[in-house]
């Protein structure tokens, strides 16, 4: 219509305007928040910002972004994969145990091939036999946990070691930045490429919109929950190798507690569990946002106890506020 | 301002903006008491927003609406239901899981008034423990328009309730909603069927391009001069399909159908549909054509018969299947076939990518070709850039069709495609349609609207009870003709 008058942009109401901006540019005023919680950080112990502080910053968010790029994956689906903490864990535990028994690199390939089955088993339960992926990764969680402690008592004895090569990813420095950017910028580029300009990403954003009209595109949405579920053990068992890296300590349970930070990460920079939305340069912020508030918390020297509670709480506060701004109409 | 007793909804000056769509800019609207009052306009003019607003589903940026000459600070649909407007849309407002008895303790429904208003709509044995899930849809509708006037409405509001319901059933609705205005409460009726309107409405107010551009008194003749509103220009009557000379069919066919029976509802339907022809099918609701066409489609596996395609035997296990022996699928719930928070090109590109081999790199250049040549094949308004629910119902459902058009139509299975969309859509689908057939497709083409069939067709099968029963030629194919084979009045059914 030509007739537009100016002032009719006045009617809408301002909180709403700034919802819709949300909406439509997710990133931006994500970094407008980051910046803003690092300057309370600042305030809070006056010095602490540093290059130093910024490369440690990025090497702990990136195992983070990492596997919020599997939730965004899953979640334009309509999807979720809870299975990623203990996979990422098992491979952790697989290549650190296997390298003094066959060698580094057959070790990482092994503990890459875990990520894979687990990610089969999903897909096969998300697109064949068509159960909730809440309900089938949570479950196929439980089994590799089983299976894991059963697998820990035959390599009790073999003794553990790191690959050097994930222990340079995961602890050296090249000129102030973690060497984990090598691994983690070709990754996000990838990730990027596949949700923007491949027709598998298409078709992600398009199962979690519409399925029957996916179905009426001619779009087989089993093969594309199988192909979705297996990148995704893959992604998690690769997050794991870079994590063991850095901790290099193997454990039962290394990286299960970034499960649900993960899926925050995921949700606050801008991704719908409805499926259909999603991005993930908004998932990298948003896990620099979460490593941010719990740089915070541990300055403000909680008892552990009362760090964990109080970083769900923010958690779970943060991810509300932010999607009671974004979803209003 | 004076407020006028008799006056029972008042809206004034209406507007209302999405971004930069500027949905509604000036919209009126009164309701007299004693008074059915329709509410017109191209899919696009605004009528959808302007009758969130009246129902308090939205908030209008300026202006106001009047109920009984207050004010109505419409908050809420609950609101405006309480303030006495009560809505029945084309699409049931029940719980699909929930019987009807629980349907109506929900909505608070007394159920002898619900009673008294089933059987004065002819539907008295439905059962209160009958799922909801279970009902077809002419019922649901039937159910919603019951519970609704149970309210006791002063203003009740029809918005295209009898689409694709059976004639008998349209006039019980008709009969119902005059008896409305009878007894000194207003009806307001949106419809896209001119018989209609004409036998029940006294006055009708006129959207174009979000503004109130027109009232007029029904009265003989109307028809022309509510249409020339609706368009802003005086249009020339279509050319009958029926009057161009084609040559018959012949050859190989692209599609045989031989003994089609699929559950539920289609025992036996055989035909045959040749490259270059359109072929209308004729059924009222519920006859088993939603069970042929998704068979065809490959959403549901045939109990028996057989469907070849170009002389080869051909069996689809999956819609994909379909897809690639050529059959493309247009169903007629546009809410099945869009991608909603996606944008117009994503919607038309998806089947580009759905094979296996075409996962990796979009192939951008031959993408936006092919899309932009659909979209201005379809002259789709995409002045709402973003996502697809931001466009008009009519160029929705272009979106759907130009999705075909981009991939390469080769046998085009359409159902009911100009349900619910405007008079302008429609007047752009019949030519296209034609034009298709002309350059060497095969068109399926079911319509609810049967003055559609010689507009649009060669020929015409009629499905009556599962069962094809009648062929008729477009020059043949008179309303009155095809009403009668469709209630199963012609042919070796007629003793039936």
């Amino acid at each position: 219509m030509s007739n537009t008058h100016p002032q009719t942009e006045e009617h809408v109401p301002p909180l709403l305007r700034v919802g819709r901006f949300l909406k439509d540019n997710p990133v931006i005023p994500l970094i407008g928040f980051l910046i803003l919680l690092i300057g309370i950080l600042e305030a809070m112990r006056p010095g602490i910002l540093s290059p130093y502080w910024a490369g440690n910053l990025i090497k702990f968010a990136i195992p983070l972004a990492m596997l919020a790029a599997a939730q965004v994956l899953t979640m334009l689906t309509g999807g979720i994969d809870l299975s990623v903490g203990i996979v990422a864990t098992a491979a952790a535990f697989v290549t650190a145990t296997l390298t003094p028994l066959i060698g580094p690199a057959p070790a990482m390939a092994v503990a890459m091939a875990v990520g894979a089955l687990v990610g089969l088993v999903n897909g096969f339960g998300a697109g064949i036999a068509r159960v909730h992926p809440l309900i089938m990764t949570l479950g196929t969680g439980l089994i590799a946990t089983g299976c894991l402690q059963v697998y820990q008592r035959f390599v009790i004895a073999t003794g553990s070691d790191i690959p050097d090569i994930l222990e340079w990813l995961g602890t050296g420095r090249t000129a102030g930045l973690p060497n984990g950017i090598f691994l983690f910028l070709p990754f996000a580029a990838f990730i990027l490429w596949l949700m923007r300009l491949s027709g598998f990403g298409r078709l992600l954003f398009g199962l979690g919109s519409n399925e029957t009209a996916a179905k009426l595109s001619g779009v087989r949405s089993w093969q594309v929950l199988i192909a979705l579920y297996v990148l995704s053990g893959m992604i998690a068992a690769l997050t794991g190798l870079l994590y063991l890296g850095m901790i290099r300590t193997p454990s039962l349970s290394l990286a299960v507690p970034l499960m649900l930070p993960s899926v925050a990460a995921a949700v606050i920079g801008g991704t719908s569990i409805f499926g259909g939305r999603g991005s993930f340069a908004g998932a990298i912020v948003g896990a620099l946002i979460l490593r941010v508030i719990e740089t915070m918390l541990t300055l403000a020297r909680m008892p552990e106890g009362a760090r964990i509670a109080l970083f769900g709480l923010i958690i779970l506060l943060v991810t509300a506020l932010y999607v009671r701004f974004t979803e209003t109409r | 301002m004076t407020t006028d007793p008799d006056l029972l909804l008042d809206a004034r000056g209406v507007a209302k903006s999405f971004g930069a769509v500027r949905a509604l800019t000036d919209a009126h609207l009164s309701v007299a008491r004693g008074e059915v009052v329709a509410l017109l306009g191209a899919n696009g003019a605004g009528k959808s927003t302007f009758v969130k607003i009246l129902t308090g589903a939205l908030k209008p940026d300026a202006g106001h609406v009047r109920i009984r000459g207050a004010e109505a600070r419409v908050g809420s649909p609950a609101a405006a239901r309480r303030s006495g407007l009560v809505p029945v849309y084309q699409e049931p407002s029940l719980i699909p899981d929930l019987d009807i008895g629980d349907n109506l303790r929900l909505g608070g429904t007394d159920r002898g008034d619900f009673r008294h208003w089933m059987e004065a709509l002819s539907l008295p044995d439905l059962r209160m423990d009958a799922l909801v899930r279970d009902l077809p849809l002419a019922t649901l509708r039937i159910v919603d328009l019951a519970r609704a006037l149970a309210a006791q409405p002063d203003v009740l509001l029809l918005d295209e309730l009898t689409a694709a319901l059976p004639t008998d059933l349209v006039e019980r609705v008709l009969e119902v909603a005059r008896a409305q205005a009878e007894d000194g409460r207003g009806v307001i009726y949106i419809s896209h069927r001119f018989a209609e309107i004409a036998a029940l409405c006294d006055r009708a107010t006129v959207l174009r391009d979000g503004r109130t551009v027109g009232e007029a008194r029904i009265e003989p003749g109307v028809e022309e001069r509510v249409v020339e509103m609706m368009l802003g220009a005086k249009i020339d009557l279509e050319k009958r399909a029926a009057e161009v000379a084609r040559p018959k069919p012949a050859g190989q066919p692209r599609l045989s159908v031989q003994g089609l029976a699929v559950a539920p509802k289609l025992t036996d339907a055989s035909f045959t549909l040749h490259p270059g022809e359109v072929l209308g099918v004729v059924a009222l609701e519920g006859q088993g054509q939603d069970e042929l066409f998704e068979a065809l489609a490959g959403f549901r596996q045939p109990a028996a018969g057989s469907i070849e395609v170009d002389g080869a035997p051909a069996r689809f296990g999956h819609p994909a299947d379909a897809i690639a022996a050529g059959l493309s699928f247009v169903p007629g719930d546009r809410a099945e076939a869009l991608f909603r928070e996606r944008s117009v090109r994503e919607n038309i590109a998806m089947p580009f990518s759905a094979r296996m081999r075409r996962w990796g790199p979009l192939r951008l250049r031959h993408e936006k070709a092919r899309v932009a040549e659909a979209i201005g094949r379809l002259q789709i308004d995409t002045r709402a850039q973003g996502e697809v629910q931001r466009l008009s119902g009519g160029n929705q459902q272009k979106v759907t069709i130009g999705r075909w058009l981009a991939h390469g139509v080769r046998t085009l299975l359409l159902f009911d495609p100009t349900r619910g969309i405007d008079v302008r859509t429609k007047r752009q689908i019949y030519p296209l349609v034609r034009d298709l057939a002309e350059q060497g497709a095969a068109i399926l083409y079911y319509t609810s609207e049967l003055e559609e069939v010689p507009l649009a067709c060669d020929r015409a099968i009629v499905i009556f009870n599962g069962r094809v029963v009648d062929i008729v030629e477009a020059t043949e194919a008179d309303e009155a003709r095809l009403m009668r084979a469709a209630y199963g009045l012609t042919g070796t059914e007629g003793a039936a």
